[in-house]
């Protein structure tokens, strides 16, 4: 008996494979699966008081979360900041691997170090660079009022929508760039050459062969940006004041002070939500987009 | 492409200095003898040093970065080492689903995962401490580790090891002499990287930790405090050198060995 079961696992590759993947399947299932399963249920529960919670099911929380003007807003100004910054990186770092991948012959190593090492360093410290800069006494307001260009401290650089937006796309940065360039890096340049050869223009060269083949990237950039800048904490806690608050300052508050953790977790469930659908939406469109332009 | 594009070179330059220079304002401030971080500067010192030094809940924040990340990074860069190589090796059933399950983690926004993980915990009746900081570590290094994994032992030549149990040496066996030496650059490096995620991991021990602090929540108390700015500071440049120090060597382990071509292809992940 149980040479023959030995006999069907070496023969079976889907055998194998699963029992190598099963320490991976188990943590996944465990520490994020039924954890998050638990989030949903929780958001049909309502908090009675600071330790007890009622357990009969409702859709309450997300009544609760959609009547509270405050939350709604705080979540269109999440996607809005997200998309902006989504957008500015994207303009941004897309020159800058389109000229390590074409143009760059010597020390290509050195510049694609270059190019990963932000990604790998301290966030928070990312973030909190900007807190120095652009404080009232940062360096930002003092090298201007030394230089005479003003006389009293600009106080709206800190504590604002816009110095979340900058502070967000200096530190995701360095995750748009690694998939832009890969894609761009990968285009087989006789069709670059072929286009050419054909008359095209240097712009249509770029709008009909470059971008449509480099789209793989952007849409893996735009992915890796805007889903987890549409859950970030960190930035607008330090940078962001009342101003540039957004819907996660608010999920903490109802798990840490206010304790309310069904509607925190109906929060938390609604911003998962938005970010899938808004996946989707990009997948569909890029996807189209690409099959339209090729 | 042979021709020079000069005003792209400009800007990517310039690009890199937007990168790069806000992160350098630290080191810079870290000596500078005040308690402002403004222009011009005061005047040179260590004493930002010396006080960082003398913190005892910061050695004591350290340790705690230490353990978690030591215990993070292995365990996830055993579990993605494992994953790594059914991907590789083997071509089987719900291969796309198994590695889109797998890499999830990296692709959903971090506070779901942290208050998804402290309601459970807090449900279980465990306390909150380094123990869930460590678990939620696991799952979020675990894809991280198993790119890097993946990288190293594309185009590894199976082969090796179907000769080592011809010749009768049994699976521990084979693992050990043939392919670990193999894996081993890969599996330190894919260590090194997943100890630096946890070691600046923010998000999850905020949510997770309580009131045993990891380094980052650490600085973040310390954040609130105008007088204790500075020797966040100089903790901060401290933090921003040895990160640089152990990604580096990362790079270089996971290239060692490695033809010029798969060089290129390795640095990507």
């Amino acid at each position: 008996m149980f040479q023959a079961w030995r006999n069907l696992y070496s023969k079976s590759d889907n055998a194998k494979a699963y029992s190598l993947l099963s320490p991976a399947l188990f943590l996944i299932i465990l520490v994020m699966l039924i954890p998050m399963a638990l989030m949903l249920s929780f958001s049909s529960f309502t908090q009675v008081s600071m330790m007890e919670i009622d357990f009969t099911p409702t859709v309450q929380r997300y009544i609760d979360f959609f009547e509270k003007s405050l939350l709604v807003s705080l979540l269109i100004k999440s996607v809005k900041i997200s998309f902006i910054v989504t957008l500015i990186t994207l303009l941004t770092a897309y020159p800058v691997c389109y000229y390590i991948a074409f143009y760059v012959k010597k020390n290509k190593m050195l510049w694609l170090v270059l190019l990963t090492l932000p990604f790998w360093t301290s966030y928070l410290l990312r973030v909190f660079s900007w807190k120095i800069i652009l404080g009232t006494k940062g360096v930002f307001n003092s090298t201007l009022l030394g230089a005479g260009i003003i006389s009293e401290p600009l106080t709206f650089l800190m504590y604002s929508e816009e110095a979340v937006i900058i502070t967000l796309t200096h530190a995701w940065a360095a995750f748009a760039l690694l998939p832009l360039y890969v894609s761009l890096e990968k285009i087989d340049f006789s069709y670059i050459e072929a286009a050419r050869d054909l008359g095209l223009s240097k712009f249509e060269v770029f709008w009909k062969v470059t971008f449509p083949l480099s789209l793989p990237g952007v849409i893996g950039a735009i992915l890796i940006i805007f889903i987890p800048t549409v859950g970030d904490y960190v930035t607008p806690a330090l940078i962001g004041g009342t101003e540039g608050r957004m819907l996660s300052n608010m999920i903490q508050a109802y798990f840490g002070k206010i304790n309310n953790i069904p509607l925190g977790a109906a929060s938390a469930t609604i911003m998962l939500t938005t970010v899938i659908l808004i996946t989707a939406i990009v997948s569909y469109t890029t996807k189209r987009l690409t099959q339209r332009l090729s | 492409m042979n021709e020079k594009n000069n005003s792209l070179l400009v800007y990517t330059l310039i690009y890199f200095g937007f990168l790069y220079i806000p992160v350098l304002f630290l080191p810079i401030f870290s000596f500078n003898d005040a308690n402002y971080m403004s222009f011009p500067l005061a005047g040179f010192t260590t004493d930002h040093y010396e006080e960082m030094w003398s913190k005892r809940n910061l050695h004591k924040a350290l340790w705690a970065s230490v353990k978690v990340g030591v215990v993070a990074s292995v365990v996830s860069t055993a579990i993605a080492l494992l994953a790594a190589k059914a991907f590789v090796r083997y071509k089987f059933r719900g291969q796309n689903v198994s590695y889109g399950a797998i890499m999830m983690p990296f692709l959903i926004p971090e506070i779901i995962l942290a208050v998804s993980i402290l309601i459970i915990w807090i449900n279980l009746g465990f306390p909150l401490g380094l123990v869930p900081v460590t678990i939620g570590h696991i799952l979020f290094c675990t894809p991280f580790a198993m790119l890097i994994l993946i990288a190293r032992i594309e185009g590894f030549d199976f082969s090796l090891e179907e000769a080592s149990r011809d010749l009768g040496e049994n699976a521990w066996g084979t693992f050990y002499r043939v392919s670990l030496p193999l894996y081993l650059p890969g599996i330190i490096a894919a260590l090194l990287l997943s100890f630096i995620i946890s070691f600046d991991e923010f998000i999850l021990a905020f949510f997770l930790s309580g009131s045993d602090a990891t380094l980052p929540m650490y600085m973040w108390n310390q954040m609130r405090f105008v007088k204790k700015l500075p020797h966040v500071l100089a903790l901060g440049a401290v933090i921003i050198v040895f990160t640089t120090f152990i990604v580096l060597l990362a790079f270089w382990l996971r290239n060692v060995g490695q033809g010029k071509e798969k060089q290129d292809i390795a640095i990507k992940l």
